[in-house]
């Protein structure tokens, strides 16, 4: 069973480019660090994919062993875990995302 | 929090991190002054050489089953002497941005 959730999230992290395990929707992120995340991926314009783990507690706990991070929001781009919110803000603030981000999704 | 679990102090988050990285200057900040949702910065010689990723990893590590358990959230900076030195503001607070979604 946990093994089928960290076969799933590998698959997903794989599948999409830009993708976020986050708590809530971007629409209606249920929790302030997935929010922030959420807003400095926006400032960017393009596609992303996201995961609410509240929708599934496999997936909730699997991402934490998935990454060896633990917690949520967990960024992850080409397949690369990126960091959480902390670390998602600063490489923004620093300039450092948007090569990453441009490199993903060429706009 | 599961029942039972004691809510943690700043103190006891700052001797966790010292515990693991000796050497670590350590700020924690009860940012509510409820005790849920904690800021620290971190800044230590350890850190050199390392990605951001990992820093994390090791405070992260050091706080083991209270990252689980009786830490609700924390901000976590991690930082080199060397860098702290340079950082004119530290890294606080929401970057004000525009939203504009797709």
């Amino acid at each position: 069973m946990a093994n089928d959730a960290l076969a799933l999230i590998d698959e997903q992290v794989k599948k999409y480019k830009i993708l976020l395990y986050m708590k809530g929707t971007p629409d209606f992120p249920m929790c302030g660090f997935s929010a922030a995340t959420i807003q400095v991926l926006d400032s960017y314009r393009v596609e992303y994919a996201s995961v609410n783990v509240l929708d599934n507690p496999e997936i909730r706990e699997g991402v934490k062993r998935y990454s060896n991070w633990p917690t949520v929001p967990q960024l992850y781009i080409n397949g690369e875990f990126v960091g959480g919110c902390d670390i998602v803000r600063e490489m923004h603030t620093k300039g450092e995302l948007e090569p990453l981000i441009r490199a993903a999704v060429p706009s | 929090m599961p029942a039972g679990v004691e809510p943690i102090t700043a103190e006891e988050i700052r001797s966790l991190i010292l515990g693991t990285i000796p050497d670590a200057q350590v700020q924690v900040r009860d940012m509510t002054g409820g005790g849920d949702h904690y800021e620290a910065v971190v800044v230590s010689a350890a850190f050199t050489g390392k990605s951001k990723v990992n820093r994390h990893r090791a405070v992260y590590g050091a706080l083991q089953d209270a990252m689980v358990q009786r830490i609700h959230a924390l901000a976590l900076t991690t930082l080199t002497p060397e860098e702290m030195q340079q950082e004119q503001q530290p890294a606080s607070g929401l970057v004000n941005i525009q939203t504009q979604r797709r």
